[in-house]
């Protein structure tokens, strides 16, 4: 590729949300016929960097040329109108209106004012075609399966002059043979010389179909790098990452007593979850942390989601201390003292408007009704002895949770899960986004817990804290639970190979 | 592209393809709740035909129920608009009342009919105008900015005068007095102007860039916009055709009671809505048809006229109109969780 120069060239691209840099100087090249992949983990900054290049986000600085002239995109519209077309994860279609308005619309065929329906279901048609897709042009797109709404936006993306397609995570909603057929779609495109970024969290898809990779992480440019140099296991270690740790492991004085204990608080068997996991066993004793490592996508949030109500299973028992139960509801969970934190700390955790006191009661007074409603006073002393045990800063109760930190947020959602006293805590990677020293605080909570005779699933994308804080580890691929180790008897480097191992139909 | 398959995606039906039926439903399935009105219909038909001993299902009868119910009929096309992007307007009574009051006061003046009725339909849009810059570009609700729309609409009317105005213009009251007759059918000029402004609508709604931005915004705005669509206009052009639907309503209106009075229109907004409801158009936006509420006005104006046939109390209108609306909602709710299901 060294005498063609790239149809698409980002310098510097640097974008921040308030302090926080989600893209900081990050360069990126895209090749007219080549497939070019993005990597990284949640947060890495793939959705902002595809966002500055489709003008959905402004960048704060950085230059974007397009076949060597600087432009700016104000909207998506006008990247569209440059030849830059994207198919979102979530699909941007309007399941009311007919797939041949799907198609045109912005750019549908017109007499004077009034549209043509019969050119508008031609052009759609062929575009369609294109795609060796057999579909009546004048149906609702509402009537299709999601996989087809998929091929749809994609017919979309082709129909017009296209020079660069952006495809960001399309496969995650389809079966194996539309993955082939959309694979099909892509070379074709590639052969016509499109520029194609790809972005999937499948190992196997971006290792069969890509020419390059760039990996991000944390906002940050960790390399470009040709597919069929760089290993499989190198690629993932350049997403993960890694810090060096000069933290002493959590010192395991009641391991022995756990395994020898009463048994097993929590006993899941052949769980299954539509789109998430398959068939997966968990066993987990009184005052044991299990961590849970596993790539984006690998089923990790959709097995916590599993243990804890929010997901219905497929099939499968979960039992609670030796008891069957058929957990339908998170507040079902939470009376058996199996409690969920998710990782989405800002949507599905704190209320920001709220202060800190009514943050970590919120959850208590929940469980008790509207009727019984705790005590002014008990509630505040409460909260504050969970701000003192849990160090959270500043300890002011009035405040409102959203001028917190990340770390301090996070242990705010911590102490009113807490509150509700437990015995399975369910962290879905509680430690993203926030500084390194209220990780530590964190990681060191979780282990105190556990001390203290509650269970702990703890899952993390970052390989060496799962290590750290489980006492074994579970590792998740594509739904699965591959392989549980004793966390004592594995380095990073063996769980990273765990963790990276491609799909067994391929070996 | 030589393995790309170039069949053509057709729709004939073949006998390994998707029957006729099948066909029909994936491409008209958001029809069905308008069809269910016309199925109401046809039930209110022949129930009045029983009650009322084959004194109902007369020429005369369906001709009146047109002519009676032009204005509503009117009111509820520009409500149509407004409601597929997914707001509401509140406003169009009070706005029919207002541009009434002012056609009505104009040609007392004696200014000429060319004259007032223009104002009439400015009147009306610049209120939509109004109303349609507050949701778009200030971000109101439109519930909040078409009350707000109310108000100024009732209070404008009774500026222009606190008592009923009489028209003895002879081109307005033309619209009402003259009756045309096909065989035993009879329509006004009046009924006329409202199923033009029905047509005008379908054909605006269906054929043109603009009315499928319409369908576009109440599917989702995002997307639409995604799409390059222009949205903040097609949005703000809603509320300037539901404002000029309401000036027109208010000529109407003033054609057949042959004045202008400060208090009509009390509460017809709502009434728009119940037909726009009931004639098959979701309130989320996106879904329906202009015909269709059309044919919800037809379905209130047979529960008002049977109910005067049969000398019953006026609050039997009230709580039937009530019961249908909530039947369509229940139905409308059970097709948008039925697609929600399927995605």
């Amino acid at each position: 590729m060294d005498g063609v120069r790239p149809l698409l060239e980002l310098t510097g691209a640097t974008v921040r949300f308030g302090a926080d840099a989600a893209l900081d100087h990050v360069d990126f090249r895209l090749y007219p016929g080549e497939v070019h992949s993005l990597m990284g983990e949640n947060g890495a900054g793939k959705s902002t960097l595809i966002k500055a290049i489709t003008g959905a986000l402004a960048m704060d600085e950085g230059v974007l040329r397009l076949a060597g002239e600087a432009v700016a995109f104000a909207t998506p519209h006008e990247a569209q109108l440059a030849g830059i077309s994207t198919v979102y994860q979530e699909i941007e279609l309007l399941p009311n209106l007919s797939v041949a308005e799907n198609i045109c619309l912005g750019r549908e065929p017109r007499r004077g004012a009034v549209m043509s329906r019969r050119l508008m279901r031609e052009r759609a048609g062929a575009a369609l075609a294109e795609l060796g897709l057999e579909l009546d042009p004048a149906s609702l797109l509402g009537t299709h399966s999601v996989a087809v709404q998929q091929l749809v936006a994609i017919a979309r993306a082709i129909s017009a002059d296209v020079r660069v397609l952006v495809l960001d995570e399309p496969t995650s909603s389809l079966d194996l043979d539309e993955v082939a057929e959309l694979f099909r779609v892509i070379r074709e495109l590639k052969a016509r010389g499109v520029a194609i970024l790809f972005v999937s969290h499948f190992l196997d898809q971006v290792y069969e179909l890509a020419d390059r990779i760039t990996v991000l992480r944390d906002g940050e440019l960790v390399g470009e790098y040709l597919t069929g140099e760089l290993l499989r296991i190198d690629l993932v270690q350049k997403m993960l990452g890694r810090t060096v740790s000069e933290l002493r492991s959590r010192e395991r004085a009641a391991e022995d007593d756990a395994e020898a204990g009463a048994g097993a608080i929590l006993r899941a068997r052949g769980v299954t979850v539509a789109h998430g996991v398959v068939e997966a066993d968990v066993e987990l004793a009184e005052g044991e942390v299990l961590g849970v490592a596993g790539l984006l996508g690998s089923g990790r949030t959709s097995l916590a989601h599993a243990l804890t109500g929010v997901a219905r299973l497929e099939s499968g028992e979960i039992r609670v201390e030796g008891e069957s139960v058929r957990l339908d509801s998170p507040r079902h969970a939470i009376t058996l003292g199996v409690v969920y934190s998710s990782e989405n700390r800002r949507r599905d955790g704190i209320v920001a408007e709220l202060s800190v006191l009514d943050n970590i009661t919120l959850a208590l007074q929940s469980e008790r009704g509207v009727f019984r409603r705790i005590p002014p006073a008990r509630r505040r002393e409460l909260a504050a002895s969970w701000v003192d045990a849990l160090d959270i800063r500043p300890p002011d109760l009035d405040r409102p949770v959203g001028t917190l930190s990340g770390g301090n947020q996070q242990k705010v959602l911590l102490a009113r899960l807490l509150a509700l006293s437990p015995r399975l805590l369910v962290l879905d990677e509680p430690t993203r986004g926030i500084d390194v020293g209220a990780k530590v605080e964190i990681q060191n909570l979780v282990g105190e817990l556990a001390d203290n005779g509650m269970s702990v699933v703890f899952i993390s994308a970052e390989l060496e804290e799962v290590l750290r804080v489980g006492d074994r580890v579970a590792v998740m691929r594509d739904g699965r639970i591959v392989e549980t180790v004793v966390a004592a008897d594995v380095t990073t480097d063996s769980l990273l190979a765990l963790v990276a191992q491609p799909g067994e139909d391929e070996e | 592209m030589a393995a790309m398959t170039m069949t053509r995606a057709e729709s004939r039906p073949s006998d390994d393809g998707p029957s006729r039926v099948q066909t029909f439903l994936s491409r008209h399935g958001g029809m069905m709740p308008s069809f269910a009105a016309v199925f109401i219909l046809v039930l209110l038909f022949i129930g009045g035909e029983i009650f009322l001993r084959g004194d109902f299902i007369r020429p005369l009868t369906i001709s009146n129920l047109l002519i009676d119910n032009a204005y509503l009929l009117v009111l509820a096309v520009g409500m149509t608009f407004v409601i597929l992007t997914g707001g509401i307007d509140l406003s169009v009574g009070s706005v029919m009342a207002f541009t009434g009051m002012l056609g009505a006061k104009l040609l007392a003046e004696g200014l000429p009919v060319g004259v007032a009725v223009p104002a009439m339909l400015l009147g009306g849009a610049a209120i939509g105008l109004f109303i349609g810059v507050l949701v778009q570009y200030f971000g109101v609700q439109p519930f909040i900015a078409s009350l707000a729309g109310l108000f100024l609409g009732r209070g404008l009317a009774f500026i222009v005068s606190l008592s009923s105005i009489k028209v003895e213009n002879d081109a307005v009251l033309w619209l009402q007095s003259t009756r045309i007759k096909i065989g035993d059918w009879v329509i006004t000029p009046t009924g006329i102007i409202a199923l033009v402004t029905v047509a005008i609508a379908a054909f605006v709604l269906h054929l043109t860039r603009f009315g499928r931005t319409i369908y576009a915004i109440g599917g989702s705005e995002q997307s639409a916009r995604l799409m390059g669509l222009k949205v903040g206009r097609a949005k703000i052009g809603a509320y300037v055709i539901s404002g000029t639907c309401a000036g027109l309503a208010g000529l109407l209106l003033t054609a057949y009671s042959n004045a202008g009075y400060p208090r009509n229109g009390i509460g017809t907004e709502l009434d728009a809505i119940a037909a726009v409801v009931i004639g098959g158009t979701l309130l989320t936006g996106g879904r329906g048809f202009v015909l269709g509420s059309m044919i919800g006005v037809l379905v209130y104006g047979t529960i008002k006229t049977i109910i005067n046939f049969m000398g019953a109390e006026q609050a039997w209108m009230q709580i039937i109109v009530g019961a249908l609306l909530l039947l369509f909602i229940v139905v409308q709710r059970a097709i948008v969780a039925r697609s929600e299901g399927r995605r």
